[in-house]
């Protein structure tokens, strides 16, 4: 809000994210510090003339406590980027590294037992199970994990919490608004120890209050230390990234960091 | 919008004096609309000469307040229950510089487009900063020319992007003039007109 006097309101606080579009090639800052490291990859379906190419050498390094957005058109590659992203589907080309980790290297289940532990997947239909209770749909992947259920409900307890959703617990899908079934698979998503999370148009269909709830607990989410990739064609929701990166014909024509001071913007607004 | 009415607004709540009214206005429009304290004082000789407020005799400390007439009240009323017509806005420069650059030649309409998406999607960023950072619920008003300011830059980047696709799909006819996003943007030659 403004001070006192009148003058320009202060700069807001959060942390200034650490990149710029250079640091979207894997090769900026040091390695280890990567939680999702994308190198050059490519990904074609089909072959010969039909072959599509929906990804074409894109490099993306996402690092703890920052939160990329990805936009573009339809059949640019977002989706896709994102699948790979979270070990769903494989390159053709490139590689992907979660947490230091190649994901080619992996087999089935220690794909899996990663996705599981590591990775929280937002998705577009949400995908929660409609004979779970909220509280049983996101301790799941815990349960999946050998988590004792005891220990997975107070997990997921937590994370319905962090979302808002404490009193709701034991409802199902279909007693829970559009909004709360989409804050139980964020809660699902951000439950246990999940570094990298992955959000494939969480706002879908709600109205802007909802769905800006629903990037402020994102947001908050990764100014904890997580790293964040979301999809989205609304650049009201990319804005909420640290970095938006456009796609268009599975190449990233564009990058985009906030600038440093936001006084400039806001005095030359008004005339 | 005109400062007259901001002004009008403020003194409906009660008589200030012309610093208090800077004050006031800025805090209202969350300081997207700086005022110095010159225009507060042509804008209230204006609204005195034109009978809507009245100036009261001087305090103590030599301040001099202005409080609202009856026909300020009656002016007022009537610009609250005003849509504001849409030819009163400013001409949309960036609308008329894009349809400049398909119609120049060698210029790159693409890198236009693509550089002012940049720029626009940056002042979203700030924009979003700031409303992640202001959670005060008495922060209503602010909140809400922030959100104004958060929508139209939405609406340019999205509009921007129905350019790009309108671009990529625009195929000029033969025997006309090339059009220049194709010109440039394949081969770098200069459009012929």
């Amino acid at each position: 809000m403004t001070t006192g006097d009148g003058r320009m309101p202060a700069t807001p606080q959060r942390r200034t994210p650490s990149c710029s579009p250079a640091t979207s090639e894997s090769a900026a800052g040091p390695a280890d510090d990567i939680v999702l490291d994308l190198r050059d990859v490519h990904r074609t379906h089909g072959s010969g003339p039909a072959a599509v190419h929906a990804l074409r050498g894109v490099s993306l390094a996402v690092r703890p406590g920052e939160l990329i957005a990805v936009m573009g058109p339809s059949g640019s590659g977002k989706s896709t980027l994102l699948t790979l992203a979270g070990g769903l589907d494989s390159p053709t080309a490139g590689e992907v590294h979660v947490e230091g980790q190649p994901l080619h290297a992996l087999d089935r289940r220690g794909l899996a037992r990663l996705r599981r532990r590591r990775i929280g997947y937002i998705f577009q239909n949400l995908n929660l199970i409609g004979s779970l209770t909220a509280v049983e749909n996101v301790a799941l992947p815990l349960e999946l994990d050998g988590s004792r259920v005891r220990t997975a409900r107070r997990l997921a307890l937590d994370a319905l919490t962090e979302v808002g959703l404490t009193e709701l617990g034991d409802r199902f899908p279909d007693q829970l608004s559009g909004g709360q079934q989409q804050r139980v698979a964020i809660a699902r998503a951000l439950v246990g120890q999940r570094r990298l999370v992955l959000a494939d148009e969480p706002t879908g269909a709600l109205d802007s209050q909802t769905g800006e709830a629903v990037l402020r607990l994102l947001r908050r989410r990764v100014d904890a230390g997580a790293a964040g990739v979301l999809v989205t064609h609304e650049a009201r929701h990319a804005a909420w990234a640290d970095r938006v990166v456009f796609l268009r014909d599975g190449v990233a024509v564009d990058s985009t960091a906030p600038l440093a001071g936001v006084e400039a913007l806001l005095s030359g607004s008004g005339r | 919008m005109s400062i007259r009415h901001g002004l009008l607004a403020l003194l409906e709540r009660g008589q200030m004096y012309g610093y208090q009214l800077r004050a006031a206005f800025e805090e209202s429009t969350g300081s997207t609309w700086p005022l110095n304290i010159g225009q507060v004082y042509t804008t209230l000789s204006r609204l005195e000469r034109d009978g809507l407020v009245r100036s009261l005799p001087e305090s103590a400390s030599g301040q001099r307040p202005y409080e609202i007439t009856d026909a300020g009240r009656a002016d007022l009323a009537l610009w609250f229950a005003t849509p504001i017509s849409r030819t009163d806005r400013p001409r949309d420069e960036l609308a008329i510089k894009l349809a400049l650059a398909l119609t120049t030649p060698g210029v790159d309409v693409r890198s236009v487009v693509q550089t002012q998406r940049t720029a626009t999607m940056r002042a979203l960023q700030e924009l979003t900063r700031l409303k992640y950072s202001s959670d005060n619920p008495d922060d209503l008003p602010w909140r809400l020319v922030l959100d104004a300011m958060v929508f139209h830059a939405e609406a340019e980047v999205r509009w921007l992007d129905h350019c790009e696709s309108s671009l990529v799909r625009h195929r000029p006819p033969a025997a006309g003039p090339t059009p220049l996003s194709e010109a440039v943007g394949h081969s770098g030659e200069e459009a012929r007109r």
